[in-house]
């Protein structure tokens, strides 16, 4: 207590400082950073989640450059991103624009868009998956049966089962990024549209040299958010494919379902480990590349 | 006041201390883990009830926890001192348990292997591991052929079929596409996904003279011409019959609860789920026999056993309360509350058992039926339903896949038993 009061007004303020902040970080040393450094430690072990872990040395990685299915869910892990992240953004950005210009029925409009967001990915899924079947009971399948055109395997191919799992994830982050996107065109001070407008400068100029620029920072939040958004995929690929996860033939199988079926299904804690090891490293170098080639210069 | 009040607050706290000094010094408590399903926790406890009436001096107490978090809580708490005397845990797990340590032989005294091995049905004999039990079911599943008995009606076909080409022709009845020929109803579900991968393995393959596995489930022997005839039949009926669709209406169990499917395989754990759908009516039938009368069947079930945890006087306990759960007193409780049918051939294959329209067809399949070792059953399915999906969406031939599955299942197998 004595000593307490002889420091210094600056002392003790930094003194507080860390009293408060210890506790945030203790909860992300116990939380984030211990599980995260065991990860990496398991990665080089082998355990079943029953008996004692073992040294495996570099084996899991080794299994893992050596496995096919491993190479096949790391190519639609990136399909899913560098298909989803453009769209999205594309999208996003078009409903954005249009929204802002209007002022009827502006609210409704926005909470509609805003609606998919804030259900529940696992509900929203399972009503798209049923969409897909086939007749009798599919609603894309019924309307193309009765127009006469034969039906479309949309989950049962390995070649539209990826977009077709993709399509309603797209579709529930838009909301999301649509929000963001007007806040983004809000912040854009009126003047600069008013002064473009008195020197009569052509709308696709003001968009290419006024909105795009200084959305600049949205973009790139968005582009980041969505992207390891899409390196993440898993409830919807998981609950549209339960039955056979990531299936057929492991064509929409992302990375995280693999970790997840090593993991819980496998019990290959290592292996699965080394799985995570490797998207851990991913995200990381997505995320650095993107906030590089985006980063204001 | 308040020293009328502290006074009576210390005759009752000092009262408190006499009860708990009155109970006998002999009581036990030990304690029960299962996964959380309705019905079983329900039958646990008419058990555990019926066990403490006859074992005053004993307290069971029952945990259960959904299935996703099972193995992981199992797994920490053993060894730690901590959780199950008497654990549930699924038959393809006793390997990964033994080796583990989490649980001990049941004493030869009590369990004697030679009489269980005449008691209980024969699939149960691969839970003994160096002439001793390391666990017991109370119950087990087996598979049979639901049938939609207001279908049949319609299409005029009075009895279920009883051998792989009546089950064609029954189908083939009960189909129904609509004019562009789009499949409305099936006469029978397909789907690896679902229990066909083991009506595969141990039925068909059985049923066109192969044998799926060698050296104890460690050696894949689908790759022969008994392989490749019972995926050519398999695959047959879709692709040369017409009378199925895989993936028909989403899930095969599905479809038929809807009454869009004439034919559905499937296990006795699905008695439930149908009983509770209205305007469906239905029957059970054997499995079909193959070309050459040959029958088979899958069983696979959940046993209990002793854990490492229980020693001493919970050890006994423990013992007194596996003998009960695997009397066939438990196993007719557990057949009448879960649907799940008796281990013990005596206790299943009563005259009221074996010609109850719904159990019977379970039952007598029992008889004939073949349990898997799987060392990793869901990856194992997988290889099953990519074969066929290879073939279904891929075009691959026949011989291909099957060969293709064979070493992926071998390479599987090999990885896990240490080869």
């Amino acid at each position: 207590m004595q000593r307490f009061s002889n420091l210094s007004i600056m002392q003790k303020r930094t003194l507080w400082a860390w009293g408060f902040l210890a506790v945030p970080i203790l909860f992300f040393v116990i939380i984030r950073f211990y599980p995260t450094f065991n990860a990496f430690v398991l990665s080089f072990q082998e355990w079943n989640l029953l008996g004692a872990r073992t040294w495996a040395g570099f084996e899991n990685y080794v299994t893992l450059v050596n496995d096919p299915v491993f190479w096949k869910v790391f190519a639609n892990t990136f399909i899913y991103l560098l298909l989803g992240t453009p769209i999205s953004l594309v999208l996003s950005f078009l409903v954005a624009y249009q929204l802002d210009k209007i002022r009827f029925a502006h609210g409704l409009l926005r909470a509609l868009y805003f609606l998919p967001f804030m259900t529940s990915a696992v509900a929203m899924a399972w009503v798209w998956r049923w969409f897909y079947q086939g007749v009798p009971i599919g609603l894309f399948n019924n309307i193309l049966a009765s127009v006469g055109i034969g039906q479309v395997a949309f989950l049962n191919s390995t070649t539209i089962a990826l977009p077709a799992v993709l399509a309603p994830a797209i579709w529930a982050g838009l909301g999301f990024q649509i929000i963001i996107f007007m806040a983004g065109l809000r912040a854009i001070p009126r003047s600069y549209y008013e002064a473009a407008k008195i020197d009569g400068v052509s709308t696709w100029t003001v968009l290419t040299e006024i909105t795009l620029p200084l959305l600049k920072p949205t973009i790139v939040f968005i582009v980041v958010f969505s992207s390891i958004g899409f390196l993440r995929i898993f409830d919807h690929v998981f609950n549209m494919t339960t039955n056979d996860p990531g299936g057929p033939l492991n064509s929409t199988k992302p990375l995280v379902l693999m970790i997840y079926e090593t993991a819980f299904s496998s019990f290959n804690m290592g292996y699965a480990a080394a799985q995570t090891v490797v998207l851990f490293l991913i995200l990381l170098v997505v995320s650095l590349l993107q906030l590089r080639l985006l980063r204001d210069k | 006041m308040k020293t009328k009040l502290r006074k009576a607050l210390m005759g009752a706290v000092a009262s408190g201390a006499l009860m708990f000094a009155a109970a006998p010094a002999s009581a036990v408590e030990i304690e029960y883990w299962q996964y959380f399903f309705d019905a079983r926790v329900t039958a646990m406890e008419q058990l555990i009830e019926n066990f403490e009436a006859a074992n005053p001096d004993i307290t069971v107490t029952m945990t259960h926890f959904p299935y996703a978090d099972y193995r992981t809580r199992t797994a920490v708490a053993i060894p730690a001192g901590e959780g199950p005397d008497v654990v549930q845990l699924f038959y393809g797990w006793l390997n990964d348990y033994i080796e583990a340590d989490l649980i001990q032989p049941l004493p030869t005294d009590t369990f004697d292997p030679a009489v269980l091995d005449e008691e209980f049905f024969p699939m149960v004999q691969a839970m003994k591991r160096d002439d001793a039990y390391f666990a017991l079911p109370t119950a087990v599943r087996s598979l049979a052929l639901f049938y939609n008995t207001r279908l049949f009606e319609a299409a005029g076909i009075d009895s279920p079929p009883t051998t792989l080409d009546e089950l064609v022709e029954t189908a083939a009845a009960l189909t129904e596409r609509d004019g562009a020929g789009n499949i409305t109803q099936v006469g029978i579900t397909t789907g690896m996904t679902a229990q066909d991968h083991h009506w595969f393995r141990e039925v068909l393959v059985r049923q066109f003279g192969g044998e799926p596995y060698q050296d104890d489930y460690q050696t894949v022997n689908y790759n022969t011409d008994a392989g490749l005839a019972a995926l050519d039949f398999y695959t047959g009926l879709e692709d040369e019959h017409g009378v199925t669709q895989v993936g028909f209406m989403d899930e095969p169990q599905a479809a038929f609860r809807a009454g869009r499917a004439g034919m559905h395989i499937d296990g006795s754990f699905r008695i439930g789920a149908l009983n509770g759908t209205r305007g469906l009516e239905w029957g059970v039938a054997e499995l079909p026999a193959g070309p050459d009368g040959t029958q088979s069947n899958y069983s696979s079930y959940w046993v209990n056993a002793i854990t490492t945890k229980a020693e001493g006087e919970r050890y006994d306990a423990a013992v007194k309360f596996m003998e009960y759960i695997t009397s066939e007193e438990a196993m007719q409780i557990w057949l009448e509350v879960v649907g799940e049918l008796p281990a013990r051939a005596e206790a299943g294959m009563t005259d009221e058992n074996m010609n109850d329209p719904v159990f019977g067809p379970f039952i007598r399949g029992l008889e004939y039926a073949h349990t898997t070792k799987f060392a990793d059953e869901s990856a194992q399915r997988q290889i099953i339903m990519d074969m066929v999906a290879r073939t279904d969406i891929e075009g691959q031939s026949l011989e291909d896949s099957l060969a293709v599955a064979a070493q992926a299942e071998q390479d599987l197998l090999d990885d896990y038993y240490g080869r």
